[in-house]
């Protein structure tokens, strides 16, 4: 919640405790540390978990385990819990509206556009889910008599670096890898951490699995190389990485177990997205069946 | 045994229709040039005899042939349209089908696989290849991958021995179609097809500089891949050396394919056609040696048919003709290298060691020359080494299973998944198996096809990327990762 001033008002503001988000729970940084993070007017606003190298080997684990069931379930049931995620964001549009204003300084409108974004870019990607398939494997004609046949999969656990946009930002990264059925780590925005962990409240509502998402809070040069060297981990996006020796290094470790990775750089946040943030973090797996009598 | 039906008499292919030099050099710029590095021999794995002297490209040469695929690429073949450079695809496809039994006989002599493989399976597939990518370089706009999409620039493409020309096929056909220009480097044990490849692109009257290839060993590979002003790396070959692609390319902006290891499971059900699955098994792993990424390699069998299926394999096995890769009735040929002879010993002794039995047909070895006999071990253990590492040849991992869950637990249980094989007669069962399989290529009541049309590659540490089809584009066309 925004913190209003307790000044003016009789009573004292209940303020919310934003801690990591881990296996649907929402536990604090096992490390006991945390970071205090302004406001855009440089005023205390909270202290944010500072998650450590146990807190994201924790996310690993808790997103291996929801990956079979999420996996598995119908691509038109996770359209629909994608698109619930819309439905609880646009229900909460003026908290977030008023945390990006309060957090980035932003102005009326332009907090309206990026919650507007996030909610059509979740919904944009909600309708991905029973429709990829058919658009990015087929039948194969190959010359003899077998029926062959190609369709997507998702890779497994994705760690993601998120880019500083806390809202329009997680959700154009994190959307995209889980529509497909992969499961989530997720390190938030560094300056602007604790709009995400609002964020990870809406999931949390809108019949999203434990596991499916974990978002971590803190450093991401501290967090990001525990995720890009974990052996159980699939993929990387490190699209929010800025520093540039850093992002090298995480493609260096993420080689050891061959990762999927995308490399730093985000795009125009505002324009419709490509499909190469979903189709980066799939496998296509093509089965052959022979034909005869 | 005079009478029996299994003992032909030799039926050798004649060698007259290959030509090899005494000494190759390098292609570059659409010329064969002399090396600044050293050289080295290349020799015939069935006879040891040295069959040629071939550059090897130093650092110096490997920026030669990148310039030189940097020029066409910006001169000539990035401005072509796309239906000509599917012309020169065309081409270069019919010259392969036109020279096919010179192709496959020299490279039978250069690898020692099967004359019968070579000519039946690796040049035919090379040729529909080309012509399959040839069809797609004026259709890119429908690919799928968005209304105008891109080339990259200069590809540098490194390809193993176990398939030199199939898998030049494979890296050249689908980088040329997008409108890439190639550096590539056969394999050190392998490169007489590539060589002679070089001249089919000049009868085809290729632009000079669109396809170099640059003969070397690992040295030379990395010079290639780290080359600063390649765009594209495309990598067939093992885990380890992917790994240090991976690395080497790490912050850079070159995109990066890579084929890698596996340790297949080919599965066989209670239910399963035996008869079909005997073959499926023996296709699997004894095909081209076992020098096979996706060889079925560990033989997952139901505990109630473990004993038949066994039985039967054996039988099979003894049949299986060993010998000169000339011969059109040979079966299994020579391993390629006295180096890749040395680790299929030692992991075969290994396993051994580690407790489990081993199992060979008699069969009479050539005296000269590399040559291990098909091989099983049965009463192997998930945890025993032969059951974990690519052994790259001609031997068989048997464990059993109870259930469709526990098969499929087995079979999952390795860092790899390139490939899988399932035997069973129950329709929904095999489509059940097939999506539980954490493999890129699932072959259901068959094994080792392949296709151009067809996407080949991994999951897990078997690497990333599609090879074939319409998914074979993607890793030569802007846009991804």
């Amino acid at each position: 919640m925004v913190r209003t001033s307790s000044r003016t008002t009789e009573r004292i503001d209940v303020r919310k405790t934003y801690k990591l988000y881990v296996g649907g729970s929402f536990p604090r940084s096992e490390s006991g540390r945390s970071y205090a993070v302004t406001d855009a007017r440089g005023r205390f606003w909270a202290n944010a978990s500072h998650a450590s190298r146990k807190d994201a080997r924790d996310a690993v684990t808790a997103a291996r385990s929801a990956f079979g069931g999420w996996s598995a379930r119908p691509a038109y049931n996770r359209g629909q819990v994608v698109y619930r995620i819309a439905e609880v964001l646009e229900d909460r549009r003026d908290q977030f509206e008023a945390e990006l204003r309060a957090a980035e300084g932003a102005t009326a409108a332009k907090a309206r556009a990026q919650v507007d974004a996030s909610v059509d870019r979740l919904v944009w990607y909600a309708g991905w889910a029973d429709k990829l398939a058919q658009v990015t494997g087929g039948a194969n004609p190959v010359a003899g008599p077998y029926f062959n046949h190609t369709a997507p999969e998702p890779s497994g656990v994705v760690a993601v670096v998120a880019p500083t946009s806390p809202l329009l930002g997680l959700v154009s990264v994190v959307a995209p890898v889980i529509v497909t059925g992969n499961t989530a780590v997720v390190i938030a925005s560094e300056p602007y951490p604790l709009t995400s962990i609002t964020l990870a409240e809406v999931m949390a509502t809108s019949d999203v699995p434990g596991g499916v998402v974990n978002v971590l809070t803190g450093p991401q040069a501290e967090i990001a190389p525990w995720l890009a060297s974990h052996m159980d981990v699939n993929g990387i996006d490190l699209t929010g990485v800025g520093d540039v020796e850093l992002g090298r290094n995480l493609e260096i470790e993420a080689a050891e177990n061959l990762k999927r990775v995308r490399r730093p750089g985000v795009e125009d946040l505002l324009a419709t997205p490509a499909l190469d943030r979903m189709t980066t973090f799939q496998e296509h797996k093509t089965v052959w069946h022979p034909m005869g009598l | 045994m005079a009478n029996d039906p299994f003992d032909y008499a030799p039926a050798p292919e004649s060698r007259s229709v290959v030509d090899i030099k005494s000494s190759y050099g390098l292609f570059i710029n659409g010329e064969f040039v002399a090396g600044g590095g050293k050289s080295f021999k290349t020799i015939s794995p069935s006879t040891e005899e040295v069959l040629s002297e071939v550059a090897e490209a130093d650092a110096d040469d490997v920026d030669k042939a990148v310039k030189a695929a940097r020029r066409a690429y910006s001169r000539v073949w990035s401005r072509m349209s796309g239906a000509e450079r599917g012309k020169y695809l065309f081409r270069i496809a019919r010259i392969i089908q036109e020279r096919a039994r010179e192709i496959a006989v020299l490279e039978s002599i250069d690898n020692g696989k099967p004359i019968k493989e070579s000519r039946d399976v690796d040049i035919p597939t090379a040729a529909a290849h080309f012509f399959y990518y040839a069809g797609w370089a004026d259709k890119l706009e429908h690919a799928g991958f968005g209304p105008d999409p891109q080339s990259l620039g200069v590809a540098g493409q490194v390809i193993p021995w176990n398939f030199p020309f199939l898998m030049l096929a494979w890296k050249i056909a689908p980088a040329l179609a997008t409108g890439n220009t190639v550096v590539l480097k056969p394999a050190e044990t392998t490169p007489l097809t590539a060589l002679l490849f070089a001249e089919i692109c000049q009868q085809a009257d290729l632009p000079p500089g669109v396809v170099n290839i640059v003969t070397g060993a690992g040295t030379t590979g990395q010079a290639l891949v780290s080359h600063e002003d390649v765009d594209k790396v495309a990598f067939t070959g093992s885990t380890a050396v992917g790994r240090a692609i991976a690395r080497a390319v790490a912050g850079s902006r070159k995109k990066v394919t890579l084929e890698l290891g596996g340790k297949a499971a080919n599965i066989v059900f209670d239910d399963a056609p035996i008869d079909q699955a005997i073959e499926g098994i023996v296709t699997g792993i004894f095909f081209n040696q076992g020098h096979v990424c996706c060889a079925g390699s560990r033989l997952l069998v139901q505990e109630s048919v473990a004993e038949e299926v066994l039985e039967r394999l054996k039988r099979r096995m003894g049949t299986l003709r060993v010998g000169d890769p000339l011969d059109k009735n040979t079966d299994v040929g020579a391993i390629n290298s006295d180096r890749q002879l040395q680790r299929i010993r030692e992991l075969a002794d290994v396993g051994e060691a580690e407790g489990a039995g081993r199992w060979s047909p008699t069969c009479d070895l050539p005296d000269h020359g590399f040559w291990f006999p098909p091989t099983i071990f049965t009463g192997v253990s998930q945890a025993h080494r032969i059951a974990r590492e690519e052994i790259f040849g001609p031997v068989l991992s048997v464990l059993t299973f109870r259930t469709p869950k526990e098969a499929v637990e087995k079979a999952n249980n390795t860092p790899y998944g390139l490939s899988a094989g399932i035997w069973s007669d129950k329709g929904s069962r095999t489509l059940w198996m097939a999506g539980q399989l954490r493999a890129g290529v699932v072959w259901s009541n068959t094994f080792n096809k392949f296709d151009p049309a067809s996407p080949f590659g991994g999951y897990k540490e078997s690497g990333y990327g599609r090879e074939g089809g319409r998914h074979g584009l993607e890793g030569y066309l802007k846009g991804g990762q």
